[in-house]
């Protein structure tokens, strides 16, 4: 063995050990939460922190809808993620196919603005969306997260990138067979988008099901809380000792996600990878 | 209206002129489709996107508690702003917390995944590209709150293993320093999945042909690296980057979560202080104000990005 071979086995070898201590510390604190969340409300800020709980109280996942509405955060997010995703599918997949295979004038111009408002952030329009909210008399409630979200320019952009890859002939075949414009985007195109609705749905429920900043502004009564608003409102049990309740609380709130990712990894990859390769 | 196959067959043989007024009537049908396909999606994107663009503009002119009827300021909100120290502290403290997030992410997640690619087995990539995922799948909200048990000074995890080694109380919520150190730690914990899987992607996409010529030409692993595959991959980088900026430069959840913005402003991001002008203290003129400005920097360092990677990126 060369001294290049061993430098690279030791090289190989250093590179497992720091990917092993990333990953504890990418794991570490997940795991912390789901321990600490089956020990006794006394006994969660003990330390060392027992890292495999010897008595799992799983009574506290029951507290926890007991001593919060945590089922009305539940339902409320679900409704607005619901929504939501249904929503931009469906608006989402309309335009993105017109922009895609559809000629209309203008319609270069048009979605190079819808373009244009992909960049902006939300602070720029928060405002005025809270007034125009206000005046629609929807303070307060769901739709007030709900309605401005039901479609987006980065969902059409998505789509549009989707439709541009399949072949313009299936269509002008089914049209000089007669069919209308929406029978041939129903029966042909839209049936291949599934995988493009798929990655979108999957992005677009990460990001409304971990919203914050929105329902912190636009709702008021705590009956209509979603859950990460809800959840930080119950931070003030940190002096009670009640903490494993509400690391409880995370934890139900992290559930859907996981479970979307482990059904439907490729598709999250794909989100995250989807506006990168320009 | 809509042309069927009896319309097509019977343009086919029609004298010149009335074939040309048939192709119009055509494409006039498939411009009304057209039409029709993106109304939804052009009424919700204009009414609360582009037009509250233009709105906040507007607003900003004024002083405007949204109860009783607005007051014309012109640039006095500006005037304003730029005399505001609160205003000006946040903008830096917003960029410093943003270029180390930034930084971070992307020298992490790029670390790691030349790491993970490293690795023969299929399965172990598999593990550790999940493992360096989950984080994502939390809500920041989420990850405030653990994350401000475990960063308790007295009671924390980390600072009990820290004591193990013989490093003392860490006032990591106490602390000016301390906040802005969680705060990235904590904004970096969370997202490094994302360039991380970013940049697996860009890594994968990059040709064996290539590499396996230069290894055949005599290149470590060192050259490899630095030649050929950050180049091939700094279009992603300076994706990564601009997405990046763009969120970081926007940091809210975490700080009003994890600290409050404080202690003191210390963690003070100019979200933050938009969120109290306008819908605590009902300033929604000035708060206006601010949010443009912030739109201007942001522009402002998207722009300076691109300029300043011409030279660096790569495009292929």
């Amino acid at each position: 063995m060369t001294t290049v071979d061993v430098l690279r086995r030791v090289g190989r070898g250093l590179g497992l050990v720091v990917l092993v201590i990333a990953a504890m510390i990418s794991f570490g604190p997940l795991l912390w939460t789901v321990t600490t969340s089956l020990r006794t409300p006394a006994e969660s800020f003990t330390n060392p922190p027992s890292w495999i709980p010897l008595h799992p109280q799983f009574s506290n996942y029951r507290a926890v809808f007991q001593q919060i509405p945590l089922g009305r955060f539940f339902i409320n997010s679900v409704i607005v993620t619901g929504l939501i995703v249904v929503g931009q599918s469906v608006t989402c997949t309309l335009s993105g196919y017109a922009f895609a295979m559809v000629r209309f004038p203008g319609r270069t111009k048009i979605f190079a603005l819808f373009l244009a408002t992909m960049m902006v952030p939300l602070q720029a329009t928060i405002i005025p969306v809270f007034v125009l909210i206000r005046w629609m008399g929807l303070s307060g409630s769901l739709f007030a997260l709900i309605i401005p979200a039901l479609s987006g320019a980065f969902g059409t952009f998505l789509m549009r990138q989707y439709f541009l890859q399949m072949p313009a002939e299936l269509g002008d075949a089914a049209r000089v067979d007669g069919a209308t414009h929406f029978q041939v985007f129903r029966h042909v195109y839209a049936r291949m988008a599934q995988p493009a609705l798929a990655t979108l749905a999957i992005l677009n429920f990460s990001g409304f099901w971990s919203e914050f900043y929105r329902p912190l502004i636009f709702l008021q009564n705590q009956d209509n809380f979603t859950l990460p608003l809800g959840l930080v409102g119950l931070q003030g049990n940190y002096g009670t000792g009640s903490i494993s309740i509400v690391l409880a609380g995370v934890i139900l709130a992290m559930i859907p996600s996981v479970i979307l990712f482990v059904v439907a990894q490729r598709h999250f990859i794909e989100g995250i990878t989807a506006g990168s390769f320009r | 209206m809509t042309a069927t196959s009896t319309d097509t067959a019977r343009m086919a043989i029609q004298p010149a002129t009335s074939r040309s007024v048939a192709q119009r009537r055509l494409r006039r049908s498939e411009a009304t489709f057209g039409y029709l396909m993106i109304t939804l999606s052009v009424v919700i994107v204009t009414v609360f996107t582009a037009a509250p663009i233009v709105a906040s503009i507007l607003i900003s002119l004024f002083n405007w508690d949204v109860i009783s009827p607005p007051t014309f300021a012109g640039l006095a909100n500006y005037s304003r702003m730029l005399h505001d120290s609160t205003v000006i502290v946040s903008f830096a403290t917003t960029a410093v917390l943003a270029v180390a997030i930034v930084f971070l992410q992307i020298a992490c997640g790029l670390g790691l995944a030349l790491l993970v690619q490293q690795r023969r087995r299929r399965a172990t990539r598999a593990v550790f590209r999940t493992v360096f995922f989950l984080p994502l799948l939390a809500s920041a909200a989420s990850v405030s709150i653990f994350m401000g048990y475990l960063f308790d000074q007295k009671f924390g995890v980390i600072n009990y293993y820290l004591s193990l080694l013989g490093i003392g109380n860490v006032p990591w919520l106490t602390s000016s320093a301390g906040a802005t150190v969680t705060i990235i730690l904590v904004a970096v914990w969370q997202q490094v999945g994302f360039t991380f899987v970013l940049f697996i992607a860009a890594l994968s996409s990059v040709p064996s042909e290539l590499l396996e010529a230069a290894a055949i030409d005599g290149a470590g692993a060192v050259p490899l690296l630095f030649r050929i595959k950050l180049p091939l991959i700094s279009p992603t980088v300076l994706f990564a980057g601009v997405i990046g900026m763009i969120n970081s430069m926007q940091l809210f959840d975490q700080p009003y979560i994890l600290t409050q913005g404080g202690p003191g402003s210390a963690t003070t991001t100019t979200v933050i202080i938009i969120y109290r002008t306008a819908f605590q203290n009902l300033q929604f003129g000035y708060g206006s104000a601010i949010s443009v400005a912030l739109l201007i920097v942001l522009m402002a360092i998207t722009a300076a990005q691109f300029a300043a990677s011409r030279r660096v990126v790569f495009y292929q």
